[in-house]
């Protein structure tokens, strides 16, 4: 994965928990434009760990002066979101990949119907710039729990399309009624918690959406979990990933390279073969499919776990 | 009447199944001579299909009108031929939304315009269902100057346009809703093989 030192320019707060970093290119040059939806995955240095969490980019995809992403402070999880919260400021440099895109617009859809969760609203943002040039008919759809934590309030325009629900003020979102109605030729894209996610499948299901009209990203990071060992075949070497690690972190500290792009269950990229499992895999990703997951003879190590005797995969 | 088995082919060539209902979605369904008698047994086994159907039969010779409208749909629509209905049919897929599904039964040449104007209406291709009945004659488009000939029943046939002897190919345009016709004497100008009935 190819990428750049950049220099953080800004960091705003937008609400208590979300933070807005600005990076740009140390000597100013434009970086590589992206596509609405993209993210892209920030280093993290921290101490003897090095981490790298993916965060959708949320700035204009036409605009190489600088990248913007939206992070979540998650005080429960694995300390990515903490890092960049408590130890990075303006004038920090730090590694960002270029952009890849897993949940881009279908740009042959007569329009687009975007339904947002929380802070799932980030990668709606930089696809509603997209969408404004293009000048395709849309719907953005915004839930919050309350209006203090949604910070994409900030980043929104005002445009009659776009619709903020908060569940606090007793205004929740209907999805039934938002996939009701819709012309042929909708596409619709949901981003947020699961159950948002698979809400949204079910109401699609109900009313006769075909599959390929839905798409959807999870902001999922690596859970945090039980300590586990892994035997990596090929390298010859057996290693215990850490409670707040994830198998892929694991075998980078142990100078294994194993290919990815997401490092969030959905690109498919580090997808490896399983050889010998005595034990119950914990699937995470999105990426396998039913039989594989029950099979147990392939496991994502970005974001799944393991509890059992044993595990050697084929790394 | 019974179903045709078309012998496999390139992948481009469509392949017809067996209607299924989608329950009591709203419906369009379009069917042409004998493909009436795929839609009546839809309804057999599903009678709650027809709830919100808009039925629209082109007979074309074929009786299956009094059945079909014994069938209940919510609108059915009799018409003597696919141009006369054709306002109609894109009326219909206009004022049509997400989750109506559409089914269409007919032979190929019928199936492959319904299906062409439902793409170009916005219809996902998932919510198209398409069963083969009655005739196999085949709707081609001549490549060379892109006019297209109705109901093509031999091989090669002459483009009722510009006159070339065309090959009737299994290459197939779903946004045309029509199969390719490629001149069959372009290297050897008048030596053009005997003429034989299409194949399923």
């Amino acid at each position: 994965m190819s990428a750049r030192m950049l220099r953080v320019a800004a960091v705003e707060p937008l609400t208590p928990l979300v933070t807005r970093f600005r990076f740009e290119d140390p000597e100013d040059r434009r970086l590589p434009l992206f596509s609405g939806g993209a993210h892209v995955v920030v280093e993290m240095p921290d101490a003897d760990l090095l981490r790298r969490n993916a965060y959708s980019l949320i700035s204009d995809p036409f605009d190489g002066s600088g990248y913007e992403i939206a992070v979540r402070r998650e005080d429960t999880g694995r300390g990515g979101s903490r890092f960049m919260h408590t130890q990075v400021s303006a004038g920090d440099l730090l590694r960002v990949s270029e952009p890849v895109n897993l949940f881009a617009l279908d740009l042959r859809a007569r329009k687009h119907v975007m339904i947002a969760g929380g802070i799932g609203i980030t990668p709606f943002l930089s696809q509603l710039k997209q969408l404004s040039r293009l000048q395709v008919p849309y719907e953005l759809h915004y839930a919050a729990r309350s209006r203090a934590e949604a910070a994409g309030l900030r980043l929104l325009n005002g445009a009659a399309h776009v619709h903020v629900h908060i569940s606090e003020e007793g205004n929740r979102m209907d999805i039934g009624a938002i996939l009701s109605g819709q012309p042929l030729g909708t596409h619709v894209y949901t981003c947020g918690p699961e159950g948002l996610i698979a809400g949204v499948e079910d109401a699609a299901a109900r009313l006769g959406w075909p599959q390929g009209a839905l798409h959807s990203e999870a902001f999922l990071s690596p859970p945090p979990g039980k300590p586990f060992e892994v035997t990596l075949a090929r390298s010859g070497t057996t290693l215990t990933v850490g409670p707040h690690q994830s198998l892929l972190e694991a075998a980078e500290a142990a100078g294994v390279e194993i290919p990815w792009s997401c490092r969030g269950g959905a690109c498919g990229q580090c997808e490896s073969a399983v050889l010998d499992c005595h034990g119950r895999i914990e699937h995470n990703d999105h990426w396998l499919g039913e039989e594989d997951r029950n099979a147990q003879t392939k496991i994502m190590p970005c974001v799944s776990r393991f509890q059992g005797e044993t595990l050697i995969i084929d790394r | 009447m019974p179903r045709i088995d078309f012998s496999p082919s390139i992948k481009t060539r469509p392949v017809y199944a067996a209607l299924q209902s989608r329950g009591a979605a709203p419906a369009l369904m379009l069917a042409e001579a004998e493909g009436a008698e795929a839609l009546i047994e839809l309804a057999d086994a599903d009678a709650a299909v027809m709830d919100r159907a808009h039925v629209i039969y082109i007979p074309g010779g074929s009786g299956h009108g009094a059945r079909l409208k014994a069938l209940a749909p919510k609108m059915y629509h009799e018409s003597p031929s696919f141009d006369a209905c054709l306002e109609r049919y894109r009326k219909a897929l206009g004022d049509a939304q997400m989750g109506t599904q559409l089914y269409l039964a007919g032979g190929e040449g019928a199936l492959g315009r319904a299906m062409s104007e439902a793409l170009a209406a916005g219809m996902p291709v998932e919510a198209i269902q398409t069963e083969h009945r009655g005739s196999i004659a085949r709707r081609m488009q001549c490549v060379h100057c892109k006019g297209v000939t109705e109901g093509v029943t031999t091989d090669p046939f002459t483009c009722a346009h510009c006159g070339l002897t065309l090959f009737v190919r299994d290459h197939f345009s779903r946004r045309l809703g029509a199969f390719q016709g490629v001149c069959v004497d372009a290297e050897t100008p008048g030596v053009v093989p005997a003429a034989q009935e299409i194949r399923p």
